[in-house]
């Protein structure tokens, strides 16, 4: 068993990828000689050598795009945008290039490529550097979207990422870089795209989280007296529909504890697609817990605020599971008694 | 590999494989010159397709620009990876693309290139090289220099080509994939295929450059000015931007000027043009050119120049009679490919 930082673990599946597939090269901004500004690919120049583990120019629109074009020309590149805010400069190479080579050549070219980016807030990285973004790739055919909660899961989901032959996204909270989990690396610690994980097993609710808020959502509910169902997403396109149905199905209820703002992101298409298809037999409105609709607040304080932290989330499945009627959120109440 | 078999091809009008119909480009004087006429052809065909109602959405001729498509399919070699641009029937036809192929895609048949999926502007035959064509300025910059990454940590010996138009010099994507390019000395060619025209406005209204090329110098790379409706003058600098990216000497930026016969699309009937303009590119007319030099050399003559275009509008008109007989693609065809199959 390793107890590894979840960058630690990012660096042991890509060199775990790359020494079991001479295809995989990895490339980015600092990616070789610095390892990674977070750290995430520590000592691969070296051990790989400069063909293979590349310095790219601060140019995301030409990593990405030659990530593309490796992919199709028979390599199987990771490449490495910093923030994923920075997606915004580079998203026609992800959605509209790389996702539909394999259709538009009708499957004659594929893109087995991953693209490996850090999101979220928590870190004081300030509005523009501390989005989640997972919106941005939710609405593309033949792209697969995937976001990590922790060493284990980024490990495992990483190198199955790169064993795909098409595109994938892989996005990863930059706030959990450094906290640290036990596995053992290696095969076995394969994560298969689209199957999500149950955390913790329970009868009255099922509560759906993703990325840093598994972690939170976990421990808000080891604060109430109730027994909950935590199911982690890991893939967001596609999603794990069938686990998710039959937990609900079972609990009747279902809460969504998201990091992105109110609108948009993946809580509403799971809050769509379990509303249509459970309608009646939920016992309890779906409880969506969010950030509010404003870009990411700098301030400590503000970005604690705008972040679902334990204490909130369990402050909002406690009201909603003792009332089963929906608590409005915390921006709706200011200047109230919280 | 990542680049594998694509549909299969249809039984052509003479039979022949797209692999087949490059080889001659690359080998023939006479057979370039029937290519070009071949495409003149397929655009005059696909015009009256729409005219007639016959055909649906968006297209883009290229009349005028045949000696810079004919050109690069000449020099470059079919294992070679090529990115087109929309703009890319000529390109498709010259690099081997069947007529068949072309006015099926054209008229959203399954027997088109990519099924009728793509559509005109989407063309794609890997089996000699045209591995993908974007549609968004540049796009297939940076991808080409992914490809050329490819072949060069692989050791295989190809060179990627990105073939784009004059409106494709002033978006992100040409600049960064230049950059880069130019930094890891990839075995790439740039192609700026400079019509006169993005979308409705002139070049030298839109960019600060003249030539265009000369954006290469930012990048610390070789270029090039070349007569674009002169195909042996194409041939001549996109062989040897070949063979310099083969001899691993890195990219060369190509900026090949020729003259966009037609509107924009469809509906552009390009009155913006100046006058006189475009009847001094016709007089420059690249089929002519090429016409008159073989006639000179005693190559052909003026009879057997009536009897190629002749034969050149008879596959067309097959190509496109078969495409019409052909059908639709069913629906779940749509739901196909649009993620790989796993392999492991």
């Amino acid at each position: 068993m390793a107890r590894l930082r979840m960058n630690q673990a990012i660096g042991a599946a890509l060199a775990d990828a790359m020494a079991e597939d001479p295809t995989v090269v990895v490339f980015g901004e600092d990616v070789a000689a610095a390892g990674g500004v977070f750290k995430t690919s520590v000592g691969l120049l070296e051990r790989f050598g400069p063909e293979r583990v590349r310095d790219t120019p601060i140019s995301e629109m030409a990593i990405v795009g030659t990530a593309v074009g490796a992919a199709m020309g028979g390599l199987r590149p990771v490449a490495e945008i910093m923030f994923a805010d920075f997606f915004g400069v580079a998203l026609d190479q992800v959605v509209t290039q790389g996702a539909l080579v394999h259709y538009l050549t009708r499957g004659a070219v594929t893109v087995p490529m991953v693209i490996r980016s850090s999101v979220g807030a928590g870190r004081g990285f300030a509005a523009t550097h501390s989005r989640t973004v997972e919106e941005w790739f939710l609405s593309a055919p033949g792209l697969k979207l995937v976001e990590v909660s922790g060493a284990r899961t980024a490990y495992g989901l990483l190198r199955a990422a790169v064993r795909e032959e098409g595109p994938v996204v892989v996005l990863e909270p930059r706030a959990l870089y450094g906290t640290r989990e036990e596995f053992e690396p290696g095969d076995d610690a394969v994560i298969p795209l689209g199957v999500a994980e149950v955390r913790r097993e329970g009868a009255d609710a099922t509560v759906v989280a993703v990325g840093q808020t598994v972690g939170i959502a976990s421990e808000a509910i080891e604060r109430l007296d109730a027994s909950i169902e935590l199911i982690d997403l890991l893939t967001l396109r596609p999603w794990d529909v069938e686990t998710v149905l039959a937990s609900v199905a079972r609990t009747g209820r279902l809460a969504l504890v998201e990091e992105h703002p109110f609108t948009g992101g993946w809580g509403p298409e799971v809050a769509s697609r379990v509303g249509q298809e459970l309608f009646g037999e939920l016992t309890s409105p779906i409880l969506r817990i969010t950030a509010p609709d404003v870009p990411v607040p700098f301030t400590r304080d503000l970005e604690f605020r705008y972040l679902p932290t334990a204490e909130y989330v369990a402050a909002q499945l406690g009201r909603w599971l003792e009332t089963d009627t929906l608590p409005s959120p915390w921006w709706e109440r200011i200047g109230e008694e919280v | 590999m990542a680049i594998g078999k694509g549909p299969e091809v249809v039984t052509t009008y003479d039979a022949k494989t797209p692999l087949m119909r490059r080889e001659e480009v690359i080998a023939d004087p006479l057979a370039r010159l029937e290519r070009m006429m071949e495409i003149r052809h397929a655009e005059q065909k696909i015009r009256e397709l729409h005219e007639e109602g016959l055909a649906w959405g968006s297209t883009h001729s290229c009349d005028g620009q045949e000696a810079v498509a004919v050109g690069i399919a000449a020099a470059v070699a079919p294992t070679d990876h090529v990115v087109g641009a929309h703009r890319g029937h000529g390109l498709g036809l010259a690099l081997g693309l069947t007529p068949e192929q072309l006015l099926g895609e054209t008229l959203g048949r399954s027997v088109g290139a990519v099924e009728g999926l793509g559509g005109s502007p989407h063309l794609v035959e890997t089996s000699v090289g045209l591995v993908f064509t974007v549609t968004l300025m540049g796009a297939g910059i940076p991808i080409a220099a992914g490809l050329a990454l490819a072949a060069e940590v692989q050791g295989s010996g190809r060179v990627a080509v990105a073939v784009f138009g004059d409106g494709s010099v002033n978006i992100g994507a040409f600049h960064e994939g230049l950059n880069l390019a130019s930094l890891w000395k990839l075995p790439a060619v740039f192609v700026i295929e400079n019509n006169h025209y993005g979308e409705f406005s002139r070049y030298d209204r839109t960019t600060a450059v003249e030539p265009l090329a000369r954006r290469a110098e930012a990048y610390d790379l070789p270029w090039e000015l070349v007569d674009g409706q002169d195909v042996d003058a194409v041939i001549a600098a996109v062989g040897a931007a070949v063979e310099r990216a083969r001899a691993g000497e890195g990219p060369t930026l190509l900026e090949l000027r020729t003259y966009r016969y037609f509107g924009h699309s469809r509906s552009d009937r390009a009155p913006y043009r100046p006058e006189g303009e475009l009847e001094a590119w016709r007089a420059r007319d690249p089929i002519r050119i090429l016409g008159e030099r073989l006639e000179a050399v005693g190559m052909v003559d003026a009879d057997a120049l009536a009897e190629i275009d002749e034969r050149c509008r008879e596959r067309i008109e097959a190509a496109a009679a078969h495409a019409l007989a052909s059908p639709v693609a069913d629906p779940g065809a749509m739901f196909r490919h649009v993620y790989p199959e796993p392999n492991r």
